[in-house]
């Protein structure tokens, strides 16, 4: 069966709330909590414990981008180093460990933060097309639900929205 | 009434519709000073330009560079732009952590303060270098001449910090503008809607899109802070890994560290109170703001002045003859009249501070900021010159208080730094919009929740007096009985 997917306009946080509750109640059928997207002008705190924990990831990769520079760091010096093998070194170390990692440390971070600015830019689902299900009161004052529903309880969903205070209601096919 | 908001950190009842209006008519419609300002800066700047034009063609000797004084003014410069850059590392990464409310209408201007300082700090080494073209020999790159550079020098370390600093604070002020730019998408028009369409990369505020975006600015702010700590560590460096008299100090890095902090703070008064006038932001950037920003200031300068004192009694009771002459001769020696300078710039004129008048008087504090700034900018100068001028070696004993071209580069470099930053914030918001709601919208809740319990002591305290026997007082027999 083919669906549609529906943004409902609400005018604060509060309204929007009760209308997840309700969900969660399970007042709509068909309709879980899972499915449910929150678009808002600020980050509400609650939105985690109203929607239920959902992963962010961002922080593995940015470990990961963090081991690959120390790595990286330790490699590229040592093999730059390794060609003063060639040149006259009076005696002192062709690596110096103490004044590499000093270097390291800076390599740590570089690829840490890099890391984890495009972890997140592919995460957060950025340069996607807003589509129709999208309005500018979003970045004003007013919250959206966003759920994807089968057609056939399209209306009953609709109506739901309706008698819990939506402002308006948008929708797209799926 | 307008007291009273002054007296707030920030109006909670603001309509956020209006905090969208405001910030952006800001941004179309500045005070004639702007411009001023601006033309201003870009005049500093072309007096820099002429100046490195001279320098070019005639070499460092124009500048009066020569030996012992191969490092001079532009160092100095050099440093005094870099520990400028901490202060939105402060501002935004560390209040940020400590999750300090009231960063957030004035964090954004500091983040992109740190940038400017570092982009225009990073002309002075080229500067420096005399034969600019060669600048690419410092890349650690394959060349058929088998010159790699020397990685236990900390001129080296300063390259690799730099870059890593000022790559990942342009990041981090990048990311904290997409809902911002997000909301200019949505409502201004032209060239503009055009620009932050493309800028804000489709940001829909969903909230897979907050989620994602706090953890990546936490992890950010986490990693500026301990960057930045070590950004000016490896400046110190450059000074400490010596055995020049005045230089090879332990406590230069966290003395280094500590003047970027409050130098940066400094910086941060001055352009509160420019940007309040200029753009009209009384109601954002409010008295209360600066009160805590200059008590910030104070306790960064009253660490700074211990950190001295401690410099100067570790010389004057150590055994150390060269460091002890220098230091006798910075008192009263051919720079005693800078030197005393700073000593007032840098550690007394901060007590003006601790006059709540003063504090709230928005041309008193800018005046002091910028004398906060000066002092700064001695000490770093202070640093470099007397060390080179009375060094170990007596036969180059020479002083030399700078050449009209290094003087004139320093004071192009503040325009150059005046161009970026007020462009910056003339394109993009100076005030954070979304973060000023979220400030609004908690600090509603705040007071909301604290009338909820007082209403509620108030009704269990009239419920224990009904259930004691009747309307009597606090203290009384009824109230204790029950």
């Amino acid at each position: 069966m083919s669906k549609h997917r529906l943004l409902a306009m609400f005018k604060d946080f509060d309204d929007a709330f009760d209308v997840v509750d309700k969900i969660k109640a399970k007042e709509v059928s068909g309709l879980v909590v899972e499915d449910i997207n929150m678009m808002s002008p600020i980050e509400h705190p609650d939105v985690d414990e109203k929607l239920g924990k959902r992963p962010v990831n961002v922080a593995y990769f940015t470990l990961l981008g963090a081991i690959f520079g120390v790595t990286f760091g330790f490699f590229f010096l040592t093999s730059a180093q390794a060609s003063f093998l060639v040149q006259p070194q009076g005696g002192k170390a062709v690596v110096p460990l103490p004044t590499n990692f000093v270097l390291m440390y800076e390599m740590l971070i570089f690829f840490a933060v890099w890391t984890t600015v495009v972890t997140f830019l592919v995460l957060s689902k950025l340069f996607r097309p807003r589509g129709t299900l999208y309005s500018e009161k979003l970045t004003v004052d007013e919250i959206g639900i966003v759920v994807e529903i089968e057609d056939d309880k399209l209306e009953a969903v609709k109506n739901f929205f309706k008698d819990n205070k939506a402002l308006e209601i948008r929708e797209e096919k799926a | 009434m307008g007291q009273v908001i002054e007296d707030k950190m920030i109006d909670e009842k603001l309509e956020w519709s209006r905090i969208n209006a405001d910030v952006i008519a800001s941004m179309q419609n500045p005070r004639r000073a702007y411009w001023v300002t601006l033309m201003v800066c870009i005049a500093m700047f072309a007096c820099a330009i002429a100046a490195e034009i001279y320098q070019y063609k005639l070499g460092l000797g124009g500048a009066g560079l020569n030996n012992p004084h191969m490092w001079d003014m532009y160092i100095a410069t050099f440093v005094f732009w870099i520990g400028m850059s901490h202060a939105g590392t402060l501002l935004s990464a560390i209040l940020h952590i400590i999750h300090a409310q009231w960063r957030k209408p004035i964090y954004r201007f500091a983040e992109a303060m740190t940038t400017f300082s570092l982009m225009t700090a990073g002309f002075f080494p080229m500067i420096h270098l005399g034969r600019v073209w060669n600048l690419y020999w410092v890349l650690p790159y394959v060349s058929d001449r088998g010159i790699w550079p020397n990685f236990r020098s900390p001129l080296v370390w300063d390259a690799f910090a730099i870059s890593t600093y000022l790559s990942s604070s342009a990041l981090f002020l990048f990311i904290g503008l997409i809902p911002d730019m997000a909301i200019l998408r949505d409502h201004t028009t032209g060239w503009r809607k055009k620009l932050y369409g493309v800028l804000c990369l489709g940001w829909r505020g969903d909230d897979r899109q907050w989620r994602n975006f706090r953890r990546t600015y936490m992890l950010l702010a986490c990693f500026l802070i301990p960057l930045a700590i070590s950004v000016h560590s490896i400046v110190s460096s450059d000074f400490a890994m010596s055995i020049m008299p005045g230089w090879h100090i332990t406590t230069f890095p966290p003395y280094f560290v500590a003047g970027a902090l409050y130098s940066g703070c400094a910086a941060i008064m001055t352009l509160f109170v420019l940007l309040r006038y200029f753009f009209r932001m009384e109601e954002y950037m409010t008295l209360n703001i600066m009160e805590k920003t200059t008590k910030l200031t104070f306790a960064i300068a009253m660490v700074w002045t211990y950190l001295n004192l401690i410099e100067f009694s570790a010389t004057w009771y150590g055994h150390n003859m060269y460091d002890k002459e220098l230091l006798i001769d910075k008192a009263v020696g051919p720079y005693a009249g800078i030197f005393w300078a700073m000593i007032f710039c840098g550690m007394v004129a901060p007590f003006a501070m601790c006059f709540q008048k003063l504090r709230r008087h928005m041309p008193s504090m800018f005046v002091l900021s910028i004398v906060l700034q000066l002092g700064m900018f001695l000490e770093r100068w202070m640093i470099v010159a007397p060390t080179l001028s009375m060094s170990h070696q007596v036969h180059q004993w020479d002083v030399l208080y700078g050449t009209v071209i290094e003087w004139a580069i320093v004071f192009g470099s503040f325009g150059w730094f005046g161009i970026l930053f007020l462009v910056f914030v003339k394109m993009f918001p100076s005030v954070s919009m979304y973060e000023v709601k979220e400030l609004c919208f908690h600090l509603k809740h705040e007071i909301e929740e604290e009338e909820h319990e007082k209403k509620l002591a108030a009704e269990k305290a009239g419920g224990k007096q009904t259930s004691g026997g009747g309307a009597s007082p606090a203290g009384s027999p009824g109230l204790e009985g029950a």
